[in-house]
């Protein structure tokens, strides 16, 4: 599980503020017709996008000094909506490894844990100083560090948190966890046999 | 100090606490559909892994499906291939599919209680955000994405972290024309919509007693949009009586042993809550959401709000409203009767109560679409279709239809459509520039035939169609 383990990430940070961003405009319905994953990098935000271009303006994911970022500033409740992948996936693929938000949607968090994508918290205040140090210095790189707890950005260092089992999980590279529960089948058998309606209630 | 049914269920099902903290816990029940698995399913492959309990795994076709011209293969090819996909994968792997050509075929939060596969004190998965449904029953049902799904089919276990739990206490009578819809509506405009991460929602209250099954469900369903994404009601007489006779229920003596079990994985009376709240419900009013999430909405009485902040300014922007203006008489394109909130027979019947006699406006498209094969046979055995067709509504087959952009049932443009589903995001269903407007499905008819959002309460005075029975 070495080479799993995610301790620290670093790159180009992009903010993209609001809050309540749910799934389905991550990425829309339409895209979820394909059997795979593959090329879901390619939709995401697309109406967002398309929107902002109609009302030109450049939305922050085709702003061409955030392409190649991988830590990505959020507000409340990112995520939240439809349970579907393909939205972390497309974040993922797009290149995104870290968000730092003021909350997350559970199920696009633990989504997100199961691909290896660090969603951590920092609170209101942090956010905005951390969306103004990037306004003043677009492109500037961030790092969120899992043991420190701490996001640093253009000489801002602010407190990062995450509930301690995911930062475990990710820190030890236990975050896949198939495997893990695969592991002692012996016990999921014993906890079926606990339960009247496994058996009919026979 | 006694338990709530989430600690009880929690505790039954826990398999171990995993070295990160995590709880391993075990899934009852695991439903399944063709958008979320595909891409499981091929790892399960890759790996060279069986699925755990094909037995206690079932599937269904929903999302993608035409509801209009049901015959394969479809036009669209992609479509074609990911139900192809999921009959592969279910005949492969064992797993018992509901396809298009079986009587239990539907939404897969409908289909799972209809056909009794949904049981209280169950836990319960499924790759999709809405299985919150299914606590209606006292189960705990978990959406879930596709890793999980993973996690699922391989080991029949998911990796959780304890959740808290809010009680929901609604109390008094509705009045005539408000719905369980409305209640859930208020719920979440109060709380907002991410008021209820972290926790479980138990609703609970003399309100939610009184209510079937059905309003249970669409109450349920949309804990979800509440930022919940478990909801759950206690289950009861109302409950043990649903499940007479459904083909995966217990049946004769095993059924009452099943009644001893559910009654004592309900909360205990001196349970504690990590927070109440109470919901007065009779002094709600018919809701209708004006923006673009489900906490965006207003009673039909009322006006959209004031542009105060950056959020209100861009979804106000989105929907084309004036701050300030009132909700009801704004026109309305496409009506939508349907999804996993609302595609039930008795929301059906109180929808064709408002429509029977009338006729939809001339510039609307109306359209009903059954949430499983069995709703519809059960629907037309009363004549709902007739009375539906007859206003100027369209009959379709069963399926999400225009909840979700996927299938070839889309808003064009930026119509605006009165919808009885869960979601008014932007997008949402199928035109980037689309408008939807939530609220009860007898709301949707009422603005179907107005051709505009209009109080329902001034159309309820027409007589009940059909008894009291809970649906099918
Ligand atoms: S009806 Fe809508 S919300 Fe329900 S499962 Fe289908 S797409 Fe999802």
């Amino acid at each position: 599980m070495d080479a799993l383990r995610i301790t620290e990430i670093t790159g180009r940070a992009l903010a993209l503020p609001g809050d309540d961003i749910d799934t389905d405009r991550i990425l829309p319905a339409r895209f979820l017709r394909a059997i795979t994953f593959e090329g879901m990098e390619a939709h995401v935000f697309v109406d967002d996008r398309a929107a902002a271009t109609r009302a030109g303006h450049v939305h922050p994911f085709d702003e061409p000094v955030n392409q190649g970022a991988s830590v990505l500033l959020v507000n409340r409740n990112f995520g939240c909506g439809s349970s579907r992948e393909h939205a972390p996936q497309g974040l993922r693929r797009w290149g995104i490894r870290a968000i730092v938000g003021e909350s997350y949607s559970e199920i696009f968090f633990g989504n997100s844990m199961m691909l290896g994508l660090a969603c951590v918290t920092a609170t209101h205040a942090d956010l905005e100083r951390l969306m103004a140090a990037l306004a003043a210095h677009p492109g500037a790189a961030a790092t969120v560090d899992l043991k420190a707890g701490t996001c640093s950005l253009a000489g801002l260092t602010v407190p990062v948190t995450m509930p301690g089992p995911a930062r475990d999980a990710l820190m030890t590279g236990a975050w896949d966890t198939t495997g893990l529960l695969k592991e002692r089948y012996e016990d999921v058998n014993a906890a079926a046999a606990r339960l009247p309606y496994v058996a009919g209630f026979r | 100090m006694g338990k709530t049914l989430l600690q009880k269920v929690w505790e039954l099902h826990t398999v171990r606490t995993l070295p990160s903290g995590q709880t391993q816990l075990f899934i009852g029940l695991h439903l399944i559909h063709e958008v979320t698995t595909p891409q499981a399913f091929d790892e399960l492959r890759l790996r060279g892994w069986p699925v755990a309990r094909p037995d206690r795994t079932f599937g269904t076709t929903d999302h993608i499906i035409p509801t209009r011209e049901r015959t394969r293969p479809f036009l669209d090819v992609m479509a074609e291939d990911m139900l192809s996909a999921l009959e592969r994968n279910c005949r492969d792997f064992g797993i018992p599919f509901y396809g298009l050509d079986d009587e239990r075929q539907g939404i897969v939060h409908v289909i799972g209680p209809e056909l009794g596969l949904t049981q209280p004190g169950m836990t319960i998965a499924c790759g999709d955000s809405h299985t919150s449904t299914h606590g209606a029953f006292g189960s705990v049902a978990f959406g879930i994405g596709t890793s999980q799904v993973r996690d699922v089919l391989a080991s029949q276990c998911i990796a959780l972290e304890p959740l808290k739990v809010r009680r929901i206490r609604v109390t008094g009578q509705l009045q005539a024309g408000v719905y369980a819809k409305d209640v859930v509506l208020a719920i979440i405009r109060r709380l907002g919509v991410s008021g209820g991460v972290g926790y479980a929602y138990e609703f609970a209250g003399d309100t939610i007693e009184r209510m079937s099954m059905d309003e249970r469900m669409t109450i349920c369903n949309m804990s979800i949009e509440g930022g919940a994404r478990v909801g759950y009601v206690n289950p009861d007489d109302t409950t043990f009586a649903y499940f007479k006779g459904r083909p995966f229920a217990p049946q004769g003596e095993a059924f009452d042993r099943a009644v001893t079990w559910w009654r004592s994985i309900a909360s205990d009376a001196d349970a504690v809550y990590d927070d109440d709240v109470e919901i007065r419900a009779d002094e709600l009013q018919p809701v209708v959401t004006w923006g673009v999430n489900p906490g965006q909405s207003v009673g039909v009485a009322e006006q959209v709000p004031a542009a105060t902040d950056a959020a209100t300014t861009d979804a106000l922007g989105y929907m084309g409203l004036a701050a300030g203006q009132p909700i009801a008489g704004l026109k309305v394109d496409v009506a939508f009767i349907g999804s996993c909130t609302n595609g039930r027979l008795s929301d059906l019947r109180e929808a064709a109560r408002i429509v029977r006699g009338r006729h939809v406006a001339p510039h609307v498209t109306a359209l009903v679409v059954p949430g499983s094969v069995s709703v519809r046979r059960a629907a037309e055995r009363e004549g709902l279709d007739e009375i539906f067709r007859a206003a100027g509504f369209e009959w379709r087959g069963a399926g999400c239809s225009m909840c979700l952009g996927m299938n070839p049932d889309k808003l064009q443009g930026n119509q605006v459509c009165a919808s009885s589903s869960n979601r008014n995001f932007k997008g949402r269903q199928g035109s980037p520039t689309g408008r939807t407007l939530l609220m009860s499905p007898a709301m949707v008819a009422a603005a179907a035939i107005a051709g505009a959002v209009t109080d329902v309460r001034g159309m309820v005075d027409a007589p009940a169609l059909s008894g009291a029975g809970q649906g099918v």
